[in-house]
């Protein structure tokens, strides 16, 4: 109190210079009765703390608002200071205790729980990182981005992403053509575990499944973190940086080294397309492949185990391409409109992301491969009938068990079209296939656009577009996995023609075709024969129980110039059909449909088929997703997101239980959750090799004449 | 207490306000008024006695917050002009820059092989006391802010077994990988982080450019034995070569690097049981070129006083500045002992001890540096371009010469007598009359747990050693050691061996332990090699010691010390009980040259197949710091050393890049050492 006695008289005295006699009477007034109020009980009089006033002047140095700022700062700062002092000095357990004392004992981390049964080190581990998950550094750059050399560009803190925000986006960007490094520009991916451990600090992708693998022997003369630089096509990854090369003499020194045991291949989301990449690169011959001979891989595989692999490719990757949107950001746009479109904020946010992931080559091995076969036509999709939301469902099980027939028919009634995976509004979704007019927008001419002029840069391909290109594309009014390819070309023709030569989206009619040879049939599961290596076994980890993205509706964006003409239709919304802000979703992991993650180890590679000469035995594991109990769980040991799946326990404890040695059968075969299998079944693809099917037709044919 | 000062902050905030903005809100006023009213009745008195104390904080308070702003602002400042600034530096910190103008890119790929110390060491798998740093750096990086936290934890991780050398039970800590591993020893400190910076100019990347991180602590065999270290050396750089369009790599190792490429240039093409199986060829057909920077072929004597008493220059500098506080057990918390229990536990650093004995070290009575000048303050090299040779000169030298040449062969001297005395006068067989009656040593049992070997000494043999008068040359020095610490020295020679090879036929040559001495081994048949030796000099380096018992006697203290109150006059090489020559502050130029000099230099014994050296010295800058820098470590920075690298890199031969460029006296040193070759 006392300090705010002696420094009152001095404002006042300071200001009483600047004013007018009776202002300063007023702030006597004033000042006597805020002395009054804060020293009433002090029971000091008015005249009393005057005569004070009097007595103690213009010594005290001036109590400005300045002062009162660092004052205000100086208290936060040790405030700040002093929380971390204690923070710092909390035992490290503390707050496994203080969740322990809320929810009782926590269950022990799988690797401690295994290390106590007895479980050791066996097989070498080889992690293979997804897209966006991998790090990637600076090794050479332009001006702007001085004193960034080996520091991190994607990945860790994204720092730089606000400081300086078009350096960065230039320096993540590929060349526009080649699809390589442009012009004096290299980034490099990150070597090493720290590739892709934590995605950024607090935030783990492969740091958790690490640390329970090391409780039970593992280190890093066992474990390989296969980093590879996600922007490239995966054949480009060889080209430019011999990762393939690589990758290929690591397993074989691991294997080497841990007295001929072979490897246990961990791929998460890309990394699945990647690695099977890989497994066909290495046994062909050398100019194009390793050169590894044809059982390379039964030598030295042991087991693949596909995480959240999205085999036939994502429904998302196509929103991504056409717009630069997924749902988040759809979402984010319903709840503020305007904020996202506002260019004076975002800089053309969008535009920028667009132009620069559209020249990453890899993100086109995530379009939904197979076509209509696998993805569904304008009438059918193998996801018919699904109910999405939780609560429906079970109230639908309980209503089919009292008036199967009838409900069971407005079900499907109702059901949505998820083979229609782009529809311009959502009356053209919902219509009947032959109530839609469609004028093929193969043919159109694109016209010129006004708008290109006014913009300075040609931001995205849209630009070279224009009016009646897009106008075209919105009156096809409706598109399934086979016309969206069509549709891509014709958008965006230079990033499709970099994409096409680097990947294939079909399903091969007879895979000896010499041209199946060719790298870009490698990553496509429908187009590639699995190695012949029966003693390898392919496992297909993921999550269900999480909406995940299927089908869009879209819509003109209303302001077409300079901008993504093109936008998913956030007013479209439908309970009974799982549309919720212009995307239908289906059950999967939040970000791979079940469909794409478990096809193929259901049906397409079930057995011996002609994707699967050798018989390789094929395992499905899903696990459920539940959210975490509480915030102290962080993300969850339950969770089956796409990501949050790598936290896992029991993904964790099957992945140690196979790096041991235990068999598919051991850990109890598949684990089935979703509707994977009957989907399966409605997808009608001819697995048995059409040689085959000749003979046996010719031996009908034969025994029919005798 | 706390919501007493919450609230009494409230009423003066509101006034501030006022006064600030010296508008008189009665409103306001009124509205405080009433609050405090009911407020301050109950709080009254508590009030009142916190009147001073409250204050007293608040003017805490406004000092911090005033600092902070301030300090933030100059940040803010400084971050804004530096953008300016660096663009001064960058063309002189870069001579890449320059090279990439002149059409220098890199052609063959680079291994860089790290020293002792300067490999970051991570957490695998520990004891309690250790929760939460798992994969976390122990050594290296931010590492070493454990050894704040928890220093006795850190000291138990970073020990090694006592008997195998190998990791104690429970415990795994393991190199950090790849270019991490390395390039900054410690935050700001760079290592190898301005090379590669360099190198990534001239298009060094990822695929071309390889950190061969080992386990430092482990004799190098182990490195194999345990971590597959070696192995995986071989497949990387196999698959460098061939992802390279077969182009040869250049490896640059660095201090104990430089021993531990040795023995990898043995093992690799040992035969598989023991070796890595890569053939006679191996290479001859991988490696274009080693470029060694500062590398101790020959050992270095600073190892002997680590591992006598855990005390280098640095330390002994210390203790003769501030005497007592090295040496009070409560300040120290005995760090010295801790120290020295955990060092001994690392085999590496007996590789470091001096090799070749009195033949490369000098004996009692002479020394290959005998005729050093030691004024590093007036000195000057005499012969500033290494084609004119000694003759003329020598007469020059005569005349700094002190008169009696230092004795550098005692490495180890008890007493400043022992070190100037004529070798008639001491005593001799001093070892063998203590190895007789070490037979009677007992365990020291009031000591109660043995913490280094020392405490198993009986205190009648630590003095018996210790007595004045005596002195250990490189030879003797083996006897001394094995007496002070057996455990240590037996684990460590079954690793390495220090001597020299009287005929390097002999089958027994063919074991690991003689893999990184390199007068004991053969360098591989590979014609078109080129080894090059790299060092600064012109810097005062510990060459040899004198001792004395340690004064407090008690337990779990080391018995000896460098006696840091012999110092010789103005110009004597003797300072704080240490006797300097000329090197790189670490390695002296006898070790780092010697080899490069003569013992390899044309078709010797040791290298029969005539592989080119060089040897390249960098000679030290009156401002001794950064680009110019060549000590041990900052060599690392400075640019001559760069360009030199990367011009090698880029496919230039060592004739290409100047040949010999020698500054010291390793030519004449080399001379007087009379070695068969």
């Amino acid at each position: 109190m006392s300090s705010l006695r002696r420094r009152k008289p001095i404002n006042e005295s300071s200001d009483s210079k600047h004013k007018e006699e009776e202002e300063d009477e007023d702030h006597d007034d004033v000042d006597a009765v805020g002395d009054d109020d804060v020293n009433g009980k002090n029971k000091k009089t008015p005249s009393k703390i005057k005569k004070k006033r009097g007595e103690k002047p213009p010594k005290q140095p001036k109590w400005s608002c300045m002062d009162t700022c660092c004052w205000f700062i100086g208290c936060i700062c040790i405030t700040w200071w002093l929380l971390l002092f204690l923070y710092n000095a909390m035992p490290a357990s503390f707050p496994q205790y203080v969740t322990e004392a809320i929810t009782g004992p926590l269950p022990d981390p799988p690797g401690v729980k295994l290390k106590k049964e007895g479980l050791e080190a066996k097989h070498p581990v080889v992690f293979v990182p997804g897209i966006v998950t991998g790090g990637l550094e600076l090794w050479e750059g332009r001006e702007c981005a001085e004193g960034l050399f080996r520091k991190r560009l994607w990945g860790g803190t994204f720092g730089e992403v606000y400081k300086r925000p078009l350096c960065w986006v230039e320096h993540m960007s590929l060349d526009n053509e080649t699809g390589l490094d442009p012009c004096g520009i290299r980034v490099r991916p990150v070597s090493g575990l720290v590739a892709a451990d934590y995605f950024a600090p607090g935030y783990f992708v492969w740091a958790v499944l690490i640390a329970n693998l090391a409780r039970i022997g593992y280190e890093d003369k066992t474990m390989y973190m296969a980093a590879y630089d996600w922007r490239l096509s995966f054949q480009n990854t060889e080209v430019r940086d011999q990762t393939l090369s690589r990758i290929k003499s690591n397993i074989e020194l691991l294997v080497a080294t841990n007295g001929g045991r072979k490897v246990v291949v961990i791929p998460h989301s890309m990394g699945v397309l990647y690695f099977l990449h890989f497994m066909k690169w290495v046994e062909a011959p050398a100019p194009m492949g390793g050169g590894g001979g044809p059982d390379w891989c039964s030598k030295h595989i042991k087991a693949v185990v596909n995480i959240g692999g999205p085999f036939l490719g994502v429904p998302k990757a196509i929103a991504g391409l056409f717009s630069a949107e997924a749902k988040d950001i759809a979402v984010a746009r319903a709840l503020a409109p305007g904020f996202l479109d506002n260019d004076i904020f975002q800089f053309q946010t969008l535009q920028h992301v667009m132009r620069m992931s559209r020249t990453w080559d890899s993100t086109m091995s995530m379009i939904p491969r197979g076509g209509n076969t696998i993805w569904g036509g304008l009438d059918w999709s193998p996801e018919e009938g699904n109910s999405c939301a939780k609560k429906r469902e079970k109230k639908n099980e309980t209503q089919i068990a009292d008036q199967a027939g009838s409900e069971n028919a407005v079900c499907k009634a109702k059901s949505a079209n998820y083979g229609r995976i782009i529809s311009f509004g959502k009356d053209v979704a919902e219509a009947s296939s032959s109530d839609i007019e469609r004028i093929d927008f193969r043919g159109a001419i694109k016209g010129h656009s006004a708008a290109n002029t006014t913009c300075r840069d040609v931001w995205t391909e849209y630009h070279d577009m224009g009016f009646a290109g897009i106008k075209a594309v919105a009156e096809y009014k409706t598109y399934t996995a086979d016309s969206l390819v069509d549709l891509l070309h014709f958008v965006a023709p230079k990033m499709m023609a970099r994409g096409t030569a680097h990947f294939s989206y079909g399903v091969a009619d007879n895979l000896d075709d010499p041209k199946y040879k060719h790298y870009k049939y490698w990553s496509n599961p429908l187009e590639t024969r699995l190695p012949n290596a029966p003693d390898m076994e392919i496992y297909s980890l993921y999550g269900v129980g999480l909406p995940t993205e299927r089908a869009y509706v879209y819509k003109l964006s209303p302001h077409a110039e300079c901008s993504i003409p093109f936008k998913i239709d956030t007013s479209a919304d439908d309970e009974d059909t799982c549309l919720r802000d212009g995307v239908y979703s289906v059950d999967g992991d939040e970000t791979v449909p079940v469909l794409s993650a478990g096809f193929m180890c259901a049906k397409g590679w079930r057995g011996k088929t002609r994707f699967n000469p050798s018989g390789i035995r094929t395992y499905i594991r899903e696990y459920n997703h539940l959210p975490p109990a509480n915030l102290l769980e962080g993300r969850g040991t339950l969770s089956g997101a796409h990501v949050d799946i790598m936290g896992n326990f029991a993904l964790i404890e099957d992945v140690i239980r196979i790096a041991a040695g235990a068999s598919g059968e051991e850990l109890g075969g598949d684990q089935v959750y979703s509707k994977i299998f009957n989907w399966s079944e409605k997808i009608n693809l001819q697995l048995v090799h059409i040689s085959i099917l000749l003979r046996l037709f010719i031996f009908l044919e034969v025994s029919i004449s005798i | 207490m706390a919501s007493n000062f919450l609230r009494l902050r409230k009423p003066y905030y509101v006034e501030s306000t006022i006064n600030c903005s010296s508008s008189s809100d009665q409103k306001l006023v009124n509205l405080s008024f009433g609050i405090n009213e009911t407020r301050n009745q109950t709080k009254k008195r508590q009030a009142k006695e916190h009147h001073g104390r409250r204050s007293c904080l608040d003017s805490c308070c406004w000092v911090t917050g005033y600092l902070c702003t301030t300090w933030w602002l100059l940040l803010f400042l400084y971050h804004c002009c530096l953008p300016f600034t660096a663009v001064h530096e960058v063309p002189e910190l870069m001579p890449a820059a320059r090279l990439k103008r002149e059409g220098l890119t890199g052609i063959h790929p680079v291994v860089l092989v790290p020293g002792i110390v300067t490999g970051g060491l991570e957490l695998w798998e520990g004891k309690p006391c250790a929760d939460g740093l798992f994969r976390k750096r122990l050594w290296g990086g931010g590492g070493f802010t454990q050894l704040l936290k928890r220093p006795l934890c850190w000291l138990e991780h970073l020990s090694l077994h006592n008997e195998t050398g190998l990791d104690p039970p429970g415990i795994r800590v393991r190199p950090i990988p790849g270019l991490f591993g390395a390039d900054y020893s410690a935050p700001g400190y760079f290592v190898w982080d301005v090379l590669v910076k360099n190198l990534a100019k001239i298009g060094y990347e990822g695929k071309n450019l390889h950190m061969a991180a080992y386990d430092w602590r482990l004799s190098f065999q182990n490195t194999e034995v345990r971590d597959r270290t070696l192995s995986r050396l071989k497949s990387k750089i196999e698959l460098m070569y061939q992802a390279n369009g077969n182009k040869k790599v250049v490896v640059v190792p660095h201090a104990m690097g430089v021993a531990y490429f040795l023995h990898f240039l043995k093992w690799v093409e040992t035969p598989p049981p023991m070796g890595g199986g890569g053939g006679p060829g191996w290479c001859a057909e991988h490696i274009k070129a080693i470029v060694n920077i500062g590398p101790s072929f020959l050992g270095v004597p600073k190892a002997v006083s680590n591992i006598l008493s855990a005390e280098g220059k640095d330390v002994a500098y210390f203790r003769a500045m501030a005497p007592g506080v090295l040496d009070s057990g409560t300040l120290g918390l005995r760090a010295l002992e801790h120290v020295m229990r955990v060092s001994r536990t690392w085999d590496s650093v007996v590789s470091l001890m001096p090799k070749g004995g009195e033949t490369i070290w000098g004996n009692m009575d002479w020394s290959p540096e005998d005729e050093h000048v030691c004024d590093f303050s007036k000195k000057r090299y005499f012969r500033l371009s290494p084609s004119d040779n000694n003759v003329n000169n020598s007469n020059e030298k005569q005349v700094f010469r002190v008169k009696d040449p230092v004795k550098y062969g005692r490495i180890i001297s008890f007493g400043k007598a022992a070190s100037v005395l004529h070798s008639s006068q001491l005593p001799t067989a001093v070892l063998k009359e203590i190895l007789h009656m070490s037979a009677s040593r007992n365990f020291n049992s009031s000591c109660g747990e043995a913490w280094t070997e020392y405490d198993e000494m009986s205190r009648e043999s630590i003095r018996k050693i210790g007595a004045a008068d005596k002195a250990y040359t490189a030879t003797t020095l083996f006897d001394l050691l094995r007496f002070v610490a057996p455990k240590m020295m037996n684990r460590a020679e079954a690793h390495f061996s220090h001597g020299i090879a009287d005929n390097l036929d002999d089958p027994k040559y063919n074991h690991y332990k003689y893999w990184s001495n390199p007068l004991e081994m053969k360098l591989p048949d590979a014609p078109n090699m080129e080894i090059y030796c790299s060092y600064g000099v012109g810097i005062p380096t510990e060459r040899s010691y004198v001792y004395k018992l340690s004064p407090n006697n008690k337990c779990k203290r080391i018995p000896y010390q460098i006696d840091t109150s012999v110092d010789g006059e103005d110009d004597s090489c003797l300072k704080s009980g240490v006797y300097f020559t000329d090197g790189d502050e670490s390695v002296p130029v006898l070790s780092a040259g010697f080899m490069c000099a003569k013992g390899w230099k044309g078709r010797t014994w040791f290298n029969p197949s005539g592989i080119n050296t060089y040897v390249r010295e960098y000679q030290s800058k009156p401002p001794t710091s950064g680009i110019k820098s060549t000590t041990h470590v900052d060599i690392m920075g400075n640019i001559a050393l760069i360009e030199d690298i990367l011009r090698v890199a880029a496919g230039a031969t060592g004739e290409e890049i100047g040949g010999n460029k020698i500054y010291s006296d390793i030519l004449r040193m080399s001379e007087r050492i009379n070695l068969r070759l």
